[in-house]
């Protein structure tokens, strides 16, 4: 460095954000790297932009020939819509029961260590697979319908709950708990004395919760075969019949909709 | 009544909170432990009702042998011993009705517990309580609608409704002030006499100890290194138990600063009843 350089730049001091990654090799070589695999990943998925846009004028084809949508088997539509309502409140209402004990048992404050890993496991199972695969798994198990759905969407929510109520229930105050315990309660006793009060409100609001995601999931699960609109959608696809088709989806989406407005509505209420 | 030998206590990680303590309350007193933070005095307490299991030594309360019982032998005996708790510890979302009959919870069924269906004698007694603390009218407020002071006193009630055979109180004004810490002290020594039942009161208020406790009890890094009638305590045991400071701006017992409103007249009767004022939501 000459003696002018040091002269300038104690004359005008830069300052620049520090980058995130401050080695400058790696910093560069993790960007070109990048670059790299992201070219490789295109070649790999076969990117074509020929199909893409011979694929264009069968989308709008496929558009007129769903205008307009086709309501005249409302029947067929409404019962529908109505196994995946009826699939959604039944798991709802088994799920929220049955992931109280989950919750519990999945609490490092309230349970010994294996019993922990027990339940730990169970809910880090059934997170792991998406609702169609736990789906699939109960039609092969017990066949077609609407009971497969309802298995699963109850399966699902015990792991919801399971898992954010043990949270909760991790995070309480444990002042409030051991002065219940001080008053020479057993363990049940605290739990519903000490514990229940804390985490209701939370338990309460991810009950809503899950009641919406399952509606939305049982309208899904038809598709593999486990019963209500879904199953219904997907034959009139595979029959052509897309009128038909976009009539299914538009009673879905407005459905949907109302549920997540309605319990998004309760759960501000609640909290 | 309570008798307290070999006490020793060492957490996990090896940090020794008490080293063989041993304490013996014969007779209905307010024995105030005083220290600085950390000497101890919570763990002391905790281990009396094995809410922190002790590493040795043994307790006795009214004969019976605490730290070798089971944990559901433990809990009968928990029941008859009240605590009171510096941040209060109320269940929060829980009103105050249901805070001061959780002091019965040992005592009813799980059932009862889940419905709140507490038997007519609990819940007239509760009544009671809240009256005789100055909180008649508030049953139905919620734990946590409610100031300092007022769950202080719930807290109070809570312990009582136990019936307890003895009163553990964990620096129950160190979140209060002055004033409210005043009458909620002597508000705990005057039911601990009324009840006729031993009350070991945490507090590194000397002020308040001297005058309301008729023991004070002095622990420094876990041990006890002070125990006598609070007109013996001098600059000197000050210093064995907090360590050195200029103990003279106390006064010669230490009675007559710290807890005390500077315009309330002094008085030597600790055993005067305390009226409680008013309370305001």
């Amino acid at each position: 460095m000459s003696h002018s350089d040091a002269e300038a730049h104690t004359l005008r001091p830069s300052w620049r954000p520090r980058p995130t990654i401050r080695n400058p090799w790696l910093r560069w070589s993790l960007l070109i790297g990048c670059g790299f695999y992201i070219i490789y990943a295109i070649g790999d998925v076969h990117l074509n932009p020929e199909r893409f846009i011979s694929g264009i004028p069968r989308v709008a084809e496929m558009l007129g020939v769903m205008l307009p949508p086709d309501f005249s088997r409302w029947d067929l539509l409404f019962s529908g819509i109505l196994e995946s309502i009826q699939m959604a409140i039944i798991s709802t209402a088994l799920g929220i029961v049955l992931g109280i004990p989950v919750a519990v048992g999945a609490s490092r404050n309230l349970v010994p260590g294996p019993v922990y890993a027990l339940f730990r496991g169970y809910i880090g199972m059934v997170r792991t697979l998406p609702e169609v695969l736990i789906a699939i798994f109960f039609v092969k198990a017990i066949g077609f319908g609407a009971f497969a759905g309802m298995l699963t969407l109850t399966t699902a929510s015990t792991a919801f709950v399971g898992k954010l109520l043990a949270e909760e229930i991790e995070a309480i105050d444990p002042g409030q708990v051991e002065a219940i315990r001080a008053t020479g309660a057993g363990w049940s006793k605290v739990l519903i004395y000490g514990i229940q009060p804390q985490v209701l409100p939370r338990y309460i609001g991810l009950s809503i919760y899950r009641w919406d995601i399952n509606f939305r999931e049982s309208v899904i699960l038809g598709i593999v075969g486990a019963g209500g609109i879904g199953a219904t959608l997907y034959n009139a696809f595979g029959r052509y019949e897309y009128d038909f088709g976009l009539a299914i989806l538009l009673v879905m989406i407005v459905v949907v909709l109302i549920a997540e407005w309605g319990s998004g509505e309760i759960r501000s209420r609640i909290q | 009544m309570l008798r307290i030998e070999d006490l020793t206590k060492t957490y996990p990680g090896g940090r020794t909170a008490l080293n063989q303590c041993a304490l013996s309350v014969e007779q209905s007193q307010v024995v105030a432990v005083i220290g600085p933070s950390g000497a101890g005095k919570s763990t002391f307490l905790r281990c009396i009702n094995r809410l922190v299991e002790p590493t040795q030594g043994r307790i006795f309360l009214n004969g019976t042998e605490i730290n070798a019982l089971g944990a559901k032998k433990m809990c009968r005996i928990r029941r008859r011993m009240g605590m009171i708790f510096q941040e209060y510890n109320l269940v929060e979302r829980l009103t105050v009705m249901e805070n001061v009959l959780s002091g019965r919870l040992g005592f009813v069924s799980i059932f009862q517990a889940i419905f709140r269906r507490f038997p007519g004698a609990d819940v007239e007694l509760a009544l009671e309580m809240l009256a005789r603390v100055g909180l008649s009218g508030y049953e139905n407020s919620r734990a946590d609608a409610l100031s300092g002071g007022q769950r202080q006193r719930v807290g109070i009630s809570r312990a009582l409704m136990q019936r307890p055979q003895i009163l553990l109180v964990d620096e129950p004004t160190s979140s209060l002030d002055p004033k409210t810490a005043r009458t909620i002290m002597s508000l705990i020594a005057e039911l601990a006499r009324e009840n006729g039942i031993p009350a070991l009161i945490n507090t590194h208020d000397v002020g308040l100890a001297t005058e309301f406790a008729q023991r004070i009890v002095g622990l420094s890094e876990g041990d006890i290194v002070f125990d006598d009638f609070p007109k013996n305590i001098n600059a000197s045991s000050l210093t064995r138990i907090f360590g050195e400071a200029d103990w003279k701006q106390m006064g010669d017992s230490g009675h007559h600063t710290t807890g005390r409103a500077l315009d309330e007249p002094l008085t030597e009767d600790t055993g005067k009843t305390v009226s409680l004022e008013p309370i305001k939501a």
